[in-house]
C-alpha cells in the first residue's frame, strides 16, 4: 500500500484511539486530514519542492503508531544532551515520553507534555489561542502532522520570567521497528518580557530508518526572547522534515540557529511571522555535509508591520556527492515600511560531485525598506591553503581550519556557551580532524 | 643550506624564473632585490612549495636533499619558512591556538610528541615579548581586523615559534612604518644564528639597514642578474633600477 494510503486507513484508527476530549481539537485533525489527503505528498512539481525529492524516503513501510515501549540507559545517551550545564528535559522514545529521562516542571513555567496540554482543562485557554494558530493549514507536511499530533513539548512561559535554564527537546529513536515514522508535534509559548532559550534535537540510536515529520509553533508575545537551537547530527538512515513556525508579536526578538551535519535527508521548513512594530527576527544555519547527504533550508519571512528587522545568515559546505538547498523567501507588505532585512547564503563545494541550488527571493511591496541579500557558491581559497601548509599544517587540517573560519562568523550569534562548545567539537569531528584544542 | 641550481617556473605556462642560481649558506643572509614584476615572490612561493607554480627546470636543494617532492608542509617540518606579504585572515581561530597547531604538527610529523603546555605557554610569552606583542593580541583571531603593522609582526613572530632553518622574508617591510620596521628588524636579528639562514625580499635599502645582508642579489626578469655585498643595496637605492636593466640587456 502506498504510504499515503496508508496513512488515511490509519487515521480513522487513531482517531478512535486518541479519543480527544474537545470537539475544537477533533475539527482540526479533521480539516487537516482532509488537506492532507486532497494535496498529498509534496512531490518535485511543487516548486517548494523542486529539488528535494522524497520519494526513496515514501517507499518504506512505515510503522505509524508503534506501542511498545524501550528503555534506554542515561549513560547511553548522554552524549546526546547538553550535559554540562543544567537544563530542563523533555525526552521522547519512538515517540513515547520518557519520564526516566526527563527533567520537567510546572514550577511558575509549564515545561511538559503536548498530551498532557491537549486533553486536560487547565490548558484549554493556552490551546485555544494558540494551537494550530501559526502552523499554515494549507502545507500537506504540516497537515499531516496535525491529525495525528499527539505528542511532543508543551512549554509555556507566563510574563516576566527570565527562564535561566535552558530546555531541551530530545528525540530518540531506538530501531525497535524496521522503519518508523514519527511527528511529534511542540508548542510553546512565551508570554510578555519573558525570555527561554531552546534546544531540539532528533537522534536515532540504530542504523534502522526513521522518518520524522514535526511541527513546531513558537509564540513570541511583547518584548518576549526566544532562542531556539536545532542540533541536526543523525545518522545515516534518519530523516528529519522540520516545520517550524514562529509569530512574533511587537518588540519580540526570536532566533533559530540550525546546526545540520547528519542524516540522509534534512528539510527545513522555517516561517517568522512579524505582527507588531520592533520585532527582530534571527535565522542562521551551519550545514557541514558529505556522502550522499542532503539538507534544504526553507526559510520564510513575512514582514508585516513596519520597523522590525530580519537576518538571515547561512553557510554550507557540502563534500562528496552531497546536495544543498536553500530557498530564502523574504516577504515585505506594503505597510512594512522602514524595514531592514537582510539575507546571506554562503557555500563551499569542496568536491567536483557536490551540488547546491541557492535561490533568493525577495517580494517587497513598501518602498521605503533597506534589503539585502547575497549568495556566493565557491572553493577554499587556495592562497589561503597555502598559508596554513606553509606553517606546517597538513591539508585536512589546514582545510578544516578554513572551513571552521567560513562558518564560524555563525556561532557568534550563539549565547549559551555549552552549545558554542559542542558544536565546535562536532565541526572538527566532521571535518575529521583533531586541531589540540577547542575551536 | 640552501642551493637553487638553474631554476625554472612558470605558472599557467607563462614562465617567470628563468634559471636562477642561488647558494645560500648557514649564518647567512640574502637580500634579493628588484622591480616588480621580477619574480621576487614566485621565487619565494616555489622555495617554499606553492603547487600553482610548476617548475620546469632546474633543482632546489635544502641541505643536499632534492625537496622537489616536498609538499609545502613538508617543507616545513624541514626547516623552511615564509613570511607572507599578505598573511591571510581565519575567524574563530586565536593567534594562539594556530601557533601551537603549527608547533605541534610539526612534531607530530617528525615523529616527537606534542609540546608539553607549560613549555609552549613559557615559548609563547617570551617571543611575544620578543616582538613587542602584548598578551591581548594572542588571543585574537589570527590577522582578522590587524593592521599591516600587526600582520607583519606576528608573522615574525610565527617565525620565532617555529624556529625554521631558511626563514624567506617576502616584503615584509612593505606597509610598516619606522617603529614596526624596528620591531620586526630587531626580532629577525634575534633570531639569526650560526645554524640558520634569512633570505630577505623587498623593494627597498630601507629594511636593509636593519637587517644587514651578507650578500645582495638583483633579480629582473626571472634572473639574477646581478650580485653583490651590501653596497649594492645603497647603490639601487641612490641610481634605480634602470641601468640594472640596461645592463642586462647588453
Amino acid at each position: 500500500m502506498e504510504l499515503k494510503d496508508k496513512l488515511l486507513s490509519s487515521f480513522m484508527v487513531f482517531e478512535d484511539r486518541v479519543h480527544d476530549q474537545s470537539k475544537d481539537l477533533n475539527d482540526i485533525r479533521n480539516a487537516a486530514i482532509k488537506t492532507f489527503e486532497q494535496k498529498g505528498f509534496p512531490t518535485k512539481k511543487d516548486e517548494d519542492w523542486k529539488y528535494t525529492s522524497l520519494n526513496a524516503l515514501l517507499k518504506h513501510d512505515y510503522s505509524i503508531s508503534p506501542q511498545q515501549e524501550t528503555a534506554v540507559e542515561f549513560k547511553d545517551v548522554k552524549k546526546f544532551f547538553i550535559h554540562d550545564i543544567d537544563t530542563y528535559k523533555i525526552v521522547f522514545i519512538d515517540g513515547k515520553y520518557s519520564s526516566f529521562l526527563s527533567e520537567t516542571t510546572h514550577d511558575g513555567i509549564d515545561v511538559c507534555l503536548m498530551s498532557s496540554a491537549l486533553n486536560k482543562p487547565k490548558y484549554k485557554i493556552i490551546i485555544d489561542s494558540y494551537y494550530n494558530k501559526a502552523a499554515k493549514s494549507d502545507h500537506s507536511l504540516t497537515s499531516l502532522n496535525t491529525a495525528f499530533a499527539s505528542e511532543g513539548a508543551y512549554i509555556h512561559i507566563p510574563k516576566n520570567k527570565v527562564v535561566e535554564k535552558p530546555i531541551q527537546i530530545v528525540h530518540f529513536s531506538t530501531g525497535n521497528e524496521a522503519s518508523l515514522l514519527l511527528q511529534p508535534r511542540n508548542l510553546i509559548v512565551v508570554d510578555e518580557n519573558s525570555h527561554v532559550q531552546i534546544i531540539e534535537r532528533h537522534q536515532s540510536l540504530t542504523s534502522n530508518v526513521v522518518l520524522t515529520n514535526s511541527v513546531t509553533e513558537i509564540f513570541a508575545n511583547k518584548r518576549a526572547i526566544v532562542d531556539y537551537y536545532k542540533i541536526q547530527n543523525d545518522n545515516q538512515q534518519a530523516s528529519l522534515i522540520d516545520n517550524t513556525y514562529i509569530s512574533q508579536k511587537q518588540s519580540s526578538h526570536a532566533s533559530v540557529h540550525t546546526f545540520s551535519f547528519g542524516g540522509k535527508l534534512i528539510r527545513n521548513n522555517l516561517q517568522f511571522f512579524q505582527k507588531g512594530e520592533h520585532i527582530d527576527s534571527t535565522m542562521k544555519g551551519i550545514t557541514i555535509i558529505g556522502n550522499k547527504q542532503h539538507v534544504d533550508h526553507n526559510t520564510l519571512v513575512h514582514h508585516i508591520e513596519p520597523n522590525c528587522e530580519s537576518h538571515q545568515d547561512y553557510k554550507g559546505i557540502f563534500a562528496d556527492r552531497s546536495t544543498g538547498v536553500f530557498n530564502g523567501k523574504v516577504v515585505v507588505e506594503k505597510e512594512a515600511q522602514k524595514t531592514n532585512a537582510f539575507q546571506a547564503n554562503n557555500n563551499i563545494l569542496v568536491d567536483d560531485k557536490a551540488t547546491i541550488n541557492t535561490k533568493p527571493q525577495l517580494e517587497i511591496f513598501a518602498d521605503d525598506v533597506k534589503c539585502s541579500h547575497g549568495c556566493t557558491i565557491g572553493q577554499l581559497d587556495k592562497d589561503a591553503l597555502f598559508y596554513l601548509r606553509s606553517r606546517g599544517i597538513p591539508t585536512k587540517e589546514a582545510k578544516a581550519l578554513l572551513t571552521y573560519a567560513f562558518a564560524n562568523n555563525v556561532l557568534e550569534s550563539v549565547k549559551i556557551n555549552s552549545i558554542k562548545t559542542r558544536i565546535n567539537k562536532l565541526i572538527a569531528q566532521k571535518l575529521g580532524v583533531n586541531l589540540g584544542f577547542d575551536l | 643550506m640552501l642551493h637553487v641550481k638553474n631554476l625554472h617556473a612558470s605558472v599557467e605556462d607563462k614562465a617567470i624564473l628563468k634559471g636562477i642560481n642561488l647558494e645560500v649558506k648557514a649564518g647567512e643572509v640574502h637580500a634579493i632585490m628588484g622591480p616588480n614584476g621580477s619574480g621576487k615572490s614566485t621565487l619565494s612561493s616555489v622555495i617554499a612549495g606553492k603547487e600553482e607554480y610548476e617548475v620546469t627546470d632546474g633543482e632546489i636543494f635544502l641541505n643536499g636533499e632534492n625537496i622537489e617532492e616536498l609538499s609545502a608542509e613538508e617543507r616545513a617540518h624541514e626547516g623552511v619558512f615564509l613570511s607572507f606579504q599578505y598573511p591571510v585572515e581565519i575567524p574563530g581561530v586565536s593567534v594562539t591556538n594556530f601557533v601551537k597547531t603549527a608547533i605541534n604538527e610539526t612534531r607530530k610529523a617528525k615523529g616527537e610528541d606534542e609540546m608539553p603546555a607549560s613549555a609552549m605557554l613559557k615559548k609563547i610569552r617570551e617571543k611575544a615579548e620578543l616582538l613587542e606583542i602584548d598578551r591581548k593580541f594572542l588571543s585574537r583571531s589570527l590577522n582578522e581586523g590587524f593592521s599591516g603593522g600587526e600582520k607583519k609582526r606576528n608573522e615574525i613572530f610565527q617565525m620565532a615559534m617555529l624556529e625554521p632553518k631558511l626563514a624567506i622574508l617576502d616584503e615584509t617591510d612593505s606597509g610598516l612604518d619606522i617603529d614596526a620596521l624596528r620591531i620586526v628588524a630587531n626580532g629577525v636579528n634575534k633570531l639569526r644564528s650560526e645554524d640558520n639562514a634569512v633570505i630577505v625580499i623587498t623593494h627597498y635599502q630601507r629594511l636593509l639597514e636593519y637587517i644587514v645582508p651578507d650578500f645582495v642579489h638583483v633579480l629582473h626578469n626571472g634572473k639574477i642578474v646581478k650580485s653583490g655585498t651590501k653596497e649594492l643595496a645603497l647603490e639601487l637605492e641612490e641610481k634605480g633600477y634602470d641601468w640594472i636593466k640596461q645592463e642586462a640587456t647588453v
